[in-house]
């Protein structure tokens, strides 16, 4: 089995599925902090799975799309937190 | 050689990503899911963006993956503590076995007093007291 039949079979379905585990707790979440909680899992579970498919495809400029993906997680996840702070609840 | 250290990384890596998964499902409080999301997820998608920088075994490449971790290691816990924050002053409920809560009465809740009789102690108007 070579690297690359090893990270297509192996790895991604088990990142693949600890993505669908982090699906459920989105749809579940109870409150809506559960919610962006989940938000952000996914993007950074996104990040690893780039990391792994550039390995795979041998392509290293997917990397830089990962370093965008965690600045716009962090962003994302900043003005999530300041607006359900200043939101009027019901 | 190379091969098996990108092996040894990738599968833990994948493992600590598991791990982080099952946590949010299966964990009963919104900050424990907090938990998992900042040190397990973090410590997963470094050691898959390790295998990455191990295969391609270039510099620019290296640096790259550096900057990726470096800054999923600041702004994890800043966004954890931001979030946590806020669904503290909004008002989440802790685990019921939970332990202690060091911010009890803190944080003037506005959607507290639904539940019960407003704190003697608590400012009205402002939600986040000055320290």
């Amino acid at each position: 089995m070579t690297l690359e039949e090893y990270l297509y079979y192996i790895i991604l379905p088990i990142v693949s599925f600890s993505i669908l585990l982090v699906f459920i707790r989105f749809i579940k979440g109870p409150t809506i902090s559960d919610r962006i909680i989940a938000v952000d899992l996914l993007v950074t579970i996104g990040i690893g799975i780039i990391a792994v498919y550039s390995v795979q495809t041998n392509q290293s400029t997917f990397l830089d799309i990962a370093l965008i993906l965690a600045l716009i997680a962090f962003l994302g996840t900043v003005a999530y937190s300041s607006y359900i702070q200043k939101r009027k609840k019901k | 050689m190379i091969s098996i250290i990108i092996v040894v990384l990738a599968t833990l890596g994948a493992l600590f990503v598991l791990l982080a998964g099952i946590g949010i499902l299966r964990m009963p409080d919104t900050y424990l899911r907090m938990a998992v999301t900042t040190k397990a997820a973090t410590l997963g998608v470094g050691l898959l963006l390790g295998a990455a920088a191990v295969y391609f075994n270039d510099l620019s490449t290296t640096t790259r993956v550096l900057a990726i971790i470096v800054f999923i290691l600041l702004t994890a816990p800043v966004g954890a503590h931001l979030m946590g924050r806020a669904s503290y002053i909004v008002g989440n409920k802790l685990w019921e076995k939970s332990v202690m809560d060091d911010l009890e009465g803190k944080y003037s809740k506005s959607s507290v007093k639904d539940k019960k009789p407003a704190e003697p102690d608590s400012e009205e108007g402002s939600t986040i007291p000055e320290d």
